[in-house]
């Protein structure tokens, strides 16, 4: 019974006990089930992995209307292991002129990077890896490391393809940086503390709400932000085939480009996951603090409804060009991102006493005045645009 | 033999191995590869200093942006590097000199320093939340914090102005 | 338990090999890289002043973030001063570099 109410520390009294008991001193034993416990959880958000990738090609099926993958296993579900086995039975082509050591570095800090992060998600309120207290920017920080990767994947590679798909690529990572950053604060400005523990349990004790209500367009800035930043659609210009030939993945074949493509799946899942914490109540459900497997399975829920918003984003919008990212970044996203967050904190403060539905309402009436103040700006500047425009006399045929 | 001295010890390498391979590699880009794993080392010595805001900024600003800008500027000025030649001016001698007599100084004086035998202290409070306290506070350094960032706004112009074509 | 002095020799060391890029090297790409080195060292030195001395004082720390934002804006200005040179003098090496206007 007490297992399910506190899993980890059953576990890990139990292994203690074990561990004691065959005469090893209190830290070494601490230090071994520590290490366990990474390497538990790391296989376990590995065969998550694989999961996504049925799940990203069945979605990406329908969305195109065809059914996907379903010969290997019921609905295609085993599909990832051949798949799996096709790679690592490929060549691994290292190109002449390749620089070895950053070659073969980028894939694995690739991945390095996306698991880094699930060291700070609270999965439930038992089961986390740390209560990082600078959790917000050990999330921005991870992202540094993978753009370091791509970095080094672009410039070893001897192509000059790779190189401006490296270029393009780190470049939108950088730019998109601002407004996530900015749209983390948003709810550290409300919580009052960067932790994601925190975070969590302000959207639900003491009278909070999800802040996707308080605060939905900090929610819309930080997924176009991270949609930005993993590098899907439509911000992938620097890997699409038609533009850049798959840009820096082109030189690495077999398990090293599967390592790069279950990065990239994971990041988007672990993002999605990142949206579900921020904004949309982590692992709050019924009954969830008292059992936190409930509250890893309400998690794993939300974080896959996250997911599938961007996978959504990806099949239906077009790709956009490099100079269009950019400028929507820099003359766009960041100003208002900027204005969100002097309005949120402002509005913040002055409903500092209220009560909770005075709160809510006044958050999300400001976060509506911004959209509408928006809206109606981008509506002067276009009519502006339009008037000054040559007229162009109708022609006789 | 504590766990916090092998992990000093682990670190203080880490980070002299890669400074010492900064200056003399002959490849300008391994050079820049080499001052990340430097600065991520010193990134894990901040983190075992209790400085975790400090560590994260310095992965995110050094890391994610200095670095990656000399790796952009090697990048586009690449004619210097096909020379494979010794990468060291004439007088390298006489540096060594310089840096082996600074060295020795710097580690007298710091030996001379009163509380140079002093083990931590236990934290008070947290200092995360007393150093964003400090930053604006008006008695203590919002004055240096205004100023950095103009002086970041100045070198924004500054170099955009500098390094554009005209 | 790690003593104070051996974070001060480990900056002193730092420091030095950064003092050493600076003086030997050609390129000035790997000066400034040397440069890097020794506001890092410099770091070292005022963070572990900080949590050996006084925590309740937080100059040691904000003055790390200032350190932190001057390097930025130095390597900023620098590498476009770097740009702007090899675009004209389509050379690197300090020593070619010696002529004020040419």
């Amino acid at each position: 019974m007490e297992f399910l109410t506190d899993p980890i520390k059953v576990i890990y009294d139990w292994l203690m006990s074990v561990l004691s008991g065959w005469g090893w001193a209190d830290w070494v034993s601490a230090l071994v089930i520590n290490l366990l416990a990474i390497v538990v959880f790391i296989l376990i958000v590995m065969v998550l992995d694989i999961i996504l990738v049925w799940v990203e090609r069945k979605v990406v099926a329908r969305f195109q209307d065809r059914l996907g993958p379903n010969r290997v296993g019921p609905f295609g579900l085993f599909q990832p292991f051949p798949d799996i086995i096709k790679l690592i039975l490929k060549e691994d082509i290292t190109p002449e002129g390749a620089d070895r050591v950053p070659f073969n570095l980028a894939p694995i800090l690739s991945l390095a990077s996306v698991l880094f992060l699930w060291a700070v998600v609270p999965l439930s309120s038992r089961i986390y890896g740390v209560d990082l207290n600078v959790a917000l920017l050990y999330l921005v920080a991870a992202g540094s490391i993978g753009t370091l990767s791509i970095i080094l994947a672009g410039w070893s590679s001897n192509n000059k393809y790779a190189l401006m798909g490296a270029y393009r690529m780190v470049s939108n990572m950088i730019s998109y940086e601002i407004p996530m950053v900015i749209a983390l604060l948003i709810p550290t400005v409300i919580v009052g503390s960067m932790s994601l523990k925190a975070i969590t349990e302000a959207q639900f004790t003491n009278g909070g709400v999800w802040f996707v209500l308080i605060s939905p367009l900090g929610a819309l800035i930080f997924l176009i932000a991270a949609i930005a930043e993993l590098g899907r659609s439509p911000f992938d210009l620097h890997e699409g085939e038609s533009e850049i030939v798959s840009g820096y993945h082109i030189e690495y074949s077999g398990m090293k480009f599967g390592l790069f493509y279950a990065g990239e799946l994971l990041h988007a899942f672990t993002f999605g996951g990142f949206i579900a914490v921020l904004f949309f109540g982590g692992w709050h459900g019924p009954w969830a603090e008292q059992y936190p497997l409930l509250g890893v399975f309400y998690f794993v829920i939300k974080a896959m409804i996250g997911y599938w918003v961007i996978m959504w984003v990806k099949y239906t919008v077009p790709r956009i060009r490099i100079d269009h990212m950019l400028a929507f970044n820099w003359k766009f996203l960041t100003p208002l991102a900027f204005v969100l967050l002097m309005v949120t904190a402002l509005t913040h403060r002055i409903l500092l006493d209220a009560p909770t539905w005075l709160y809510v309402a006044g958050m999300f009436l400001s976060n509506v005045v911004l959209v509408w103040l928006t809206v109606e700006l981008m509506r002067a500047q276009a009519r502006r645009k339009r008037q000054s425009l040559p007229v162009i006399a109708a022609v006789e045929h | 033999m504590t766990a916090e001295q092998i992990i000093f010890f682990l670190t203080a390498a880490l980070i002299l191995v890669s400074a010492l391979m900064v200056v003399t590699t002959r490849n300008l880009v391994h050079a820049a590869l080499w001052l990340i794993a430097t600065l991520f080392g010193g990134a894990v010595l901040f983190a075992t200093l209790d400085a975790a805001f400090l560590a994260v900024v310095q992965v995110v600003v050094y890391i994610g942006a200095i670095a990656i800008m000399f790796i952009f500027v090697v990048m586009l000025t690449r004619r210097d590097l096909l020379a494979k030649a010794s990468q060291t001016n004439a007088g390298w001698p006489w540096a060594a000199l310089v840096a082996i007599g600074t060295l020795a100084g710097l580690v007298f004086l710091s030996g001379q320093m009163p509380n140079a035998g002093a083990q931590k202290a236990a934290l008070v409070g947290d200092p995360l939340v007393a150093l964003s306290t400090a930053l604006v506070s008006p008695d203590a350094y919002v004055l240096a914090f205004e100023v950095a960032s103009i002086m970041l706004l100045a070198a924004l112009v500054g170099a955009v102005y500098i390094a554009n074509r005209k | 338990m790690v003593p104070l002095s051996w974070y001060l020799f480990l900056s002193a060391a730092l420091f030095s090999i950064g003092l050493y890029g600076v003086l030997a090297r050609k390129n000035v790409i790997a000066i400034l890289l040397g440069i890097e080195l020794m506001l890092n060292a410099a770091n070292i030195n005022l963070v572990s002043f900080w949590r050996y001395g006084s925590t309740a004082q937080m100059g040691g720390q904000v003055f790390a973030i200032i350190v932190f934002a001057v390097a930025a804006a130095e390597v900023a200005v620098g590498l476009a001063l770097v740009i702007a040179v090899y675009r004209t003098r389509k050379t690197l090496t300090a020593d070619e570099l010696d002529l004020m206007k040419w």
